[in-house]
């Protein structure tokens, strides 16, 4: 018999409740996490290296894990500042789940950790998608890649909580135009912070982990318009949607409660994930 | 491309409450709700879906895609509009921040047809709502 069954899911309903769960779980052990996003090469690497440093000298306990398809190139960068850093290879998965990210932090996050950073695979499409539990999410763009990539990426920029320029040591020999730039990010994530920093020259040192401090210490953070949830007159339109009803009957609803998951199934289908620890 | 993933959630989904239900056969479609503003491609999305439901009781099954149109509403003004894409996010009339969505983020499975084999004899189902 043919049915039409009312499921009405989110499809990464799996991910946002494991993301909420870990969220949940580290601020009980005082750790904030810190989601960096931005396309491959744009200098996440560069600056958290001297976040961490930072850190480390102002005796802030961090930990960072850094995700790329290949190479533990990142980690031994990050490592030099001498706090915990660990290497995820995610062979060929262009990124990061919440329930990745809490396998890989299970018997390594050191106690204590105040912030972890987590260095994200560099893509600026797939990541955005999935929550890992941050409270704090930072989409980098560097001032060679074109003031336009706000309206390129906007599902990226529109749900950043800080949106961080590098390279602006560069910035006069590409005429960036950072009131440009400026503009596009308003445009999809009106009211977020803009913060212009050099790796090479030092330009806002220390605004990053400035930032990532003030939300572990409970700080308000912003709330961009894309990831506010959605406004619900549409919700019991759901409801009244009609369905095509070629062969709809017995018509069954199933009602569609999305439970608390241990493990998804998601993760045992993806390729297998790698891990190496690094002291 | 995160599709993949997106697909085997899905697919993933779909096979819970096959099973949940008991007795599907098959599965002939599954009808996605895809927002403008989700970040999802729906024709990579499709290509994807085939690859993960073989082996599936979703073999074969049809991925009907409904894209959705991003809207936002602005709370100063009350103005309502189409943001399109890229997203214009400051409410056009007023220029202020204070706009919420009120669609164009879903990434949500709406409803699925299958086939039940007569065979097993089930309780019925509590039916939430019928129309
Ligand atoms: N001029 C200049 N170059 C920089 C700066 N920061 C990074 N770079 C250079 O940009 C390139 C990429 O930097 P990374 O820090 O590896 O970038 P990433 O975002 O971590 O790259 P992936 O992890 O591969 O996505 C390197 O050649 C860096 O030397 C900067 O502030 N100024
Ligand atoms: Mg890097
Ligand atoms: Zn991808
Ligand atoms: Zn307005």
């Amino acid at each position: 018999m043919c049915r039409v069954v009312d499921l009405q899911q989110a499809v990464l309903a799996k991910n946002d409740a494991t993301a909420d769960a870990l969220r949940a779980e580290l601020a009980g052990r005082g750790t904030t996490v810190v989601n960096l996003l931005s396309s491959p090469g744009s200098g996440k690497t560069a600056l958290l290296e001297r976040e961490l440093l930072l850190a480390r000298e102002g005796g802030v306990p961090v930990a960072a894990l850094t995700a790329d398809l290949a190479t533990e190139n990142d980690a031994k960068r990050l490592a030099r500042s001498g706090v915990p850093v660990k290497q995820v290879l995610t062979d060929g998965l262009c990124h990061l789940e919440a329930g990745m990210l809490a396998r890989h932090l299970e018997g390594w996050l050191p106690d204590g950790t105040r912030l972890l950073f987590v260095e994200n695979v560099g893509n600026l499409v797939c990541p955005a998608s999935y929550d890992l539990g941050e409270a704090l999410r930072v989409v980098f763009a560097s001032v060679t890649e074109g003031e336009d990539k706000p309206l390129k990426y906007p599902t990226a920029f529109g749900l950043a909580h800080l949106v961080v320029v590098t390279k602006t040591d560069i910035a006069a020999a590409v005429e960036f135009d950072e009131a440009a730039f400026r503009a596009h990010v308003e445009q999809v994530n009106p009211g977020v912070e803009v913060v212009m920093t050099s790796a090479r020259r030092g330009e806002g040192a220390g605004a990053l982990l400035d930032r990532a401090m003030a939300v572990a210490d409970g700080g308000a953070v912003h709330a961009p318009v894309m990831g506010r949830p959605q406004n619900d007159h549409h919700h019991h339109e759901a409801a009244s949607e009609s369905h095509p009803q070629p062969h709809s009957q017995p018509h069954a609803h199933t009602q569609a409660a999305v439970r608390p998951v241990e493990s998804s199934r998601l993760f045992g289908a993806v390729p297998g994930v790698v891990a190496h620890s690094r002291p | 491309m995160h599709e993949m993933s997106i697909a085997l959630a899905v697919v993933g989904q779909v096979e819970e409450a096959a099973a949940r239900a008991g007795g599907v056969t098959a599965v002939t479609s599954v009808r996605l709700k895809v927002g403008e503003l989700a970040g999802v491609v729906p024709d990579a999305l499709s290509f994807c879906f085939e690859l993960a439901c073989a082996g599936t009781v979703l073999e074969g099954a049809e991925l009907v895609t409904e894209s959705v149109p991003g809207r936002a509403h602005c709370a100063s003004c009350a103005d309502d509009w189409a943001v399109g894409m890229p997203p214009q996010l400051c409410c056009p009339v007023c220029g202020e921040a204070t706009a919420g969505l009120l669609s164009g983020r879903e990434l949500r499975i709406a409803d699925v047809h299958w086939e039940d084999g007569p065979a097993r004899e089930r309780t019925r189902e509590p039916i939430s709502e019928e129309r």
